[in-house]
C-alpha cells in the first residue's frame, strides 16, 4: 500500500480511538461538578457518594485521553511533515495555547481532584473539580480551533512556493474565530456532554433495572437526563448553524452530505438513502427540496452542487460521508424523542415506572459515541481532497521521507496496544460499575 | 529576511529558542524523576515498595507530563520546520517513544488495580521496562541531534530509515540520559519514601551515580575527540567554559547533600546539572536546530525553522500570561502533596 493511504489509516484509527475518551471525560466531567457541587450546598452524602463514583470513572476515561492525545500531538510532525511545516505558523499556536491554557489546568487539578479528598478542604476540592472540568473544555476550544481553521482558513497569507510554501498568520483573532470555529465547537462540547450524560443515564438505569443503590441512582439518573434533554434539544440548532455553515464555505461538502450532484438546482433533504458515485443517483426518503428549504427558507433556492466542481476537487467517498452524516442526525433526532418522552414521564412523576425505557437508557450509552464518531468523520472525509481547505491536498500533506514500511510497523504496534488497552478500558470500567458506588451489604445508604 | 523584531535586544526566535529549551529542561527535571523512579521499579523487591513507588509520583505525573506536551507544542509553533523534520527523520524512535508512553500510563492505572501476582509482575515488567526506554531513547534523540542529520534539499531526510538511529554516540547519549534519570528518581524516592525501603534506595542511588559519572565521563570523551565543531565552539567563546564546570559542582554536590540528609537540596542540585548539561547543548548547537550531515547550507536553523514574527509574537505573549499561571498550578499540587507517600483507598 502506499504511504498516503497508510498515514490517512493511521491518522484516522489513532485519532478515532483517542476520540472516545475526551468527549466522555469533558460529559462526565459536567455530571461531577453538578454532583460535587450539589454536595457542598446541600450537605446530602448522596450526592458525596456519586461523585466519588463517578470520579473513579473519569479517572479511567481521562487517562486514556491524556495518554492517546499526546500521540496526536507529534503524530502530525512525524506522518504529516509537509503539512506541519505549512501550518505551523497557524496551528502551532492553537497548540502551545492548548497547552499551556487548557493542559495544564485540567493535569494539574487532576492530581488534587483524584488523590486530594484528605488534604484539601471540600470547597478546594470543589474548585479543582470546575478546573478539570474547564481545563478539559478549554482542550476542546483550541483543538476545534485548529481544526476549524483547516476546514475554513481565515486570518492568514500564503508564503513561498511548491515545497516551502507555507501559511502565516496576519490576523490572529481572525483565525481563533474563523468563520467554523464557534459553531463546531459548541457542536463538540454538546456533543461531549451527551456522551458523558448517556454514559451516567445507562449505568444508573442498569442500577434501577437491578434494584441496586435505587435511591441515589434515581437522583443521578435525573441529573443526566436534565443535562441530556437540553443538550439534545440545543444540539440541533448548534447542528444546523454549523451546517449553514458548511453551505456557505464548504459547498462541496454540503453537496456531498446530501449526495447532490446538480451543479445549482434545489436540493433535497434525504431520511435515509444510498448514494451510486458512479451514476450520481441517489435512492431513498427525501423531502424534496428540503436541503434547499433549510439553507435559503426557499424550497426552490439553488443549492450548489457537486459537479459544480472538478472532479478532482470533490471528496472521494460520497457515499460514506452521506451515510455518516445521516446516521449522526438521526442519532441525534432519537435523543430528542427519547429524552423529551422521559422528561415527560418525570413531570407526570413515572420516570422509572418503564421497563423497556430503563433498557432503552442502557443500551444507548453507545448511541453519542457512534454519532461522534461518523460526526467527525463526515466532517473530515467531507473535507477531502484538502487538508487545508483549497490550498493544500492531503496527498501533498504527508511525510515524504517516511516510507510505508515504517508506517505499516508503527500501524501494527498501534493495532496491537490500543486492542489491549481499549480491552482493559472495558474491563475496568464493567469492573467499576459492577463492585458500584459502595458495599451495599456492608454499608446501607442509612449510614453512608 | 526583513525586519527583525527584538525584545531586550533579543530577536524573537533566539527568545522562543529559550522558551523550548527552558520547557525541555522543566521536562527532563520532572518527567526525569517520574521515568526515574520507575527505571528503579524491578530493583525494589516488595510489592508495597512498588506501590509506594508509584505513589510517590501517583498525583504529580499526569501533570508533570504537561511539560512535554507544552514543550512538544511550542517546538510545533515557534519550529515547524524542526518540529516536522526531526519527527519525520527520526520515525521509529518517535514511535516507539508514543507507545512506551501508553504503555506506562496503562501501567501506573491498571497494575494495582488487581490483586493477582501474575497481574502486578506483568505490570511490573511493563512499567519497568517502558520507563528504561523512554529515558533511554530520549537520549539517543538528543544524540542523534548533536550529531547531525543527513538532511538534504528542502529539509528532506536522506538517511537510513528503521536502525539509523542507534549510532555508538546515539547509545552514549542514551545511557547517559537514563543514570541521570535514575540518579534523579533515586533522589526524588528518597524524599518521598521512609523505613527499609528507604535505606535500600540509599544503596540504589550509589549505583546510580556510578553508572551515571561512568557514562557521562565517557560520552564527554567521546564528544570532545569524535564531534567536530565542538572544540571550535569553546575556543570561539571560551566564557561557556562555566557551563560543564557548573555542571561537575553541581553533581559533585549532590553525595554530600545525600549523605547529610538534604534530600530535597539534592534533588535541587541534580536538577541543576540537568539544566546545565541541557545548557551546554543549546551552547553547542546555537542558532543551529538540526545540522546537516550533508552540508551545512541544508541545516535546519532557527531561522529557517522559526514561523513568521507576527507568529512568535503572538506566542511569546501566551507564554508571558501562561507560565505564571502554570507556576501557580504547580506550586499548589506540590503543595498539596508535599511529604512521605501515605497510601489510602484512592492510591494506585
Amino acid at each position: 500500500m502506499d504511504t498516503e493511504i497508510l498515514a490517512r489509516i493511521q491518522f484516522a484509527f489513532t485519532i478515532a480511538f483517542h476520540y472516545i475518551y475526551p468527549p466522555l471525560s469533558i460529559g462526565i466531567g459536567l455530571i461531577m461538578v453538578i454532583t460535587e457541587g450539589l454536595y457542598l450546598k446541600t450537605g446530602n452524602k448522596h450526592y458525596e457518594v456519586l461523585t466519588r463514583f463517578w470520579l473513579k470513572i473519569f479517572a479511567i476515561t481521562f487517562g486514556i485521553g491524556v495518554a492517546t492525545g499526546i500521540i496526536m500531538e507529534f503524530e502530525f510532525g512525524t506522518n504529516w511533515a509537509v503539512y506541519s511545516r505549512y501550518v505551523g505558523d497557524i496551528f502551532g499556536s492553537a497548540l502551545a495555547a492548548e497547552g499551556l491554557f487548557a493542559f495544564s489546568l485540567e493535569s494539574t487539578f487532576l492530581g488534587i481532584l483524584l488523590f486530594g479528598w484528605n488534604r484539601v478542604s471540600p470547597k478546594v476540592h470543589f474548585i479543582s473539580a470546575i478546573g478539570v472540568f474547564l481545563g478539559s473544555m478549554f482542550s476542546a476550544v483550541w483543538i476545534v480551533v485548529a481544526n476549524s481553521w483547516q476546514q475554513t482558513p481565515a486570518g492568514y497569507h500564503i508564503v513561498g512556493e511548491g515545497l516551502n510554501a507555507r501559511a502565516e498568520v496576519t490576523d490572529f483573532w481572525a483565525m481563533v474565530f474563523n468563520p467554523s470555529s464557534v459553531d463546531r465547537i459548541i457542536h463538540v462540547w454538546q456533543g461531549a456532554f451527551l456522551a458523558g450524560a448517556f454514559l451516567v443515564l445507562s449505568v444508573h438505569a442498569y442500577y434501577l433495572l437491578k434494584g441496586r443503590y435505587v435511591e441515589i441512582s434515581k437522583k443521578a439518573f435525573k441529573i443526566a437526563l436534565g443535562v441530556a434533554t437540553i443538550i439534545s434539544l440545543t444540539q440541533l440548532v448548534s447542528g444546523h448553524s454549523s451546517a449553514d455553515g458548511v453551505a456557505e464555505n464548504q459547498p462541496a461538502k454540503l453537496a456531498a452530505m446530501e449526495g447532490h450532484y446538480d451543479k445549482s438546482a434545489p436540493a433535497n433533504l434525504y431520511l435515509f438513502g444510498w448514494v451510486d458515485n458512479k451514476n450520481q443517483d441517489v435512492t431513498g426518503i427525501a423531502l424534496p427540496g428540503g436541503l434547499s428549504f433549510l439553507v435559503h427558507q426557499d424550497f426552490e433556492a439553488p443549492i450548489t452542487g457537486l459537479n459544480a466542481f472538478p472532479v478532482e476537487d470533490r471528496p472521494g467517498q460520497v457515499n460514506a460521508v452521506f451515510q455518516f452524516y445521516h446516521i449522526m442526525i438521526s442519532i441525534g433526532m432519537f435523543f430528542i424523542a427519547l429524552t423529551l418522552y422521559a422528561s415527560y414521564l418525570w413531570w407526570r412523576g413515572q420516570l422509572f415506572d418503564k421497563i423497556w425505557l430503563l433498557q432503552i437508557f442502557t443500551f444507548s450509552v453507545i448511541l453519542p459515541q457512534i454519532a461522534n464518531q461518523l460526526g467527525w468523520f463526515a466532517a473530515e472525509m467531507g473535507r477531502q481532497p484538502w487538508i487545508v481547505y483549497g490550498h493544500l491536498r492531503t496527498s501533498q500533506g504527508f511525510s515524504q521521507e517516511v516510507s510505508s514500511n515504517q508506517i505499516l510497523f508503527s500501524l501494527i504496534l498501534f493495532l496491537v496496544i490500543y486492542s489491549i488497552l481499549f480491552l482493559l478500558f472495558l474491563y475496568s470500567m464493567n469492573k467499576k460499575i459492577k463492585n458500584g458506588p459502595y458495599d451495599e451489604a456492608k454499608n446501607p445508604l442509612e449510614i453512608i | 529576511m526583513g525586519h527583525m523584531e527584538t525584545f531586550l535586544g533579543i530577536d524573537y526566535p533566539t527568545l522562543w529558542y529559550l522558551v523550548v529549551g527552558l520547557l525541555f529542561s522543566g521536562y527532563a527535571i520532572l518527567e526525569g524523576f517520574d521515568y526515574g523512579a520507575g527505571a528503579w521499579h524491578l530493583f525494589l523487591r516488595k510489592d508495597l515498595s512498588r506501590r509506594i513507588a508509584i505513589n510517590a509520583i501517583g498525583p504529580l505525573w499526569d501533570a508533570n507530563q504537561v511539560w512535554l506536551v507544552i514543550g512538544g507544542g511550542a517546538l510545533f509553533a515557534g519550529f515547524p520546520v524542526m518540529y516536522a523534520t526531526m519527527l519525520s527523520s527520526m520515525y521509529i524512535p518517535f514511535m516507539l517513544f508514543l507507545m512506551l508512553l501508553v504503555l506506562r500510563s496503562s501501567a501506573i492505572k491498571f497494575r494495582s488495580a488487581e490483586e493477582m501476582k501474575w497481574w502486578r509482575k506483568t505490570w511490573d515488567i511493563i512499567y519497568f521496562t517502558s520507563n528504561v526506554l523512554i529515558a533511554f531513547l530520549l537520549g539517543v534523540v538528543l544524540g542523534n541531534v548533536l550529531q547531525g542529520f543527513e538532511i538534504g534539499e528542502n529539509f528532506s531526510y536522506k538517511g537510513g530509515i528503521f536502525f539509523a538511529f542507534l549510532s555508538p554516540y546515539a547509545l552514549m547519549t542514551g545511557f547517559t540520559t537514563l543514570s541521570l534519570f535514575m540518579t534523579q528518581g533515586a533522589i526524588f524516592l528518597l524524599l518521598k519514601t521512609e523505613g527499609r525501603l528507604h535505606a535500600r534506595l540509599t544503596l540504589l542511588l550509589k549505583k546510580g551515580m556510578i553508572f551515571f559519572i561512568t557514562s557521562f565521563a565517557i560520552t564527554s570523551l567521546y564528544t570532545l575527540v569524535f564531534l567536530p565543531g565542538v572544540t571550535d565552539k569553546f575556543k570561539e567563546q571560551p566564557v561557556f567554559f562555566i557551563l560543564p564546570i557548573l555542571a561537575f559542582l553541581a553533581v559533585a554536590n549532590v553525595p554530600r547533600l545525600v549523605s547529610k540528609k538534604k534530600y530535597f537540596n539534592a534533588l535541587v542540585f541534580s536538577s541543576l546539572t540537568m539544566s546545565f548539561l541541557l545548557m551546554l547543548v543549546a551552547f553547542q548547537l546555537y542558532p543551529v536546530l538540526l545540522p546537516s550531515t550533508i552540508d551545512p547550507k541544508y541545516s535546519v536553523t532557527i531561522h529557517n525553522a522559526a514561523s513568521s514574527q507576527k507568529s512568535l509574537g503572538i506566542m511569546l505573549t501566551i507564554v508571558v500570561i501562561g507560565a505564571p499561571l502554570l507556576a501557580g498550578y504547580f506550586l499548589f499540587l506540590y503543595k498539596t502533596f508535599h511529604g512521605k507517600v501515605k497510601l489510602d483507598d484512592t492510591s494506585y
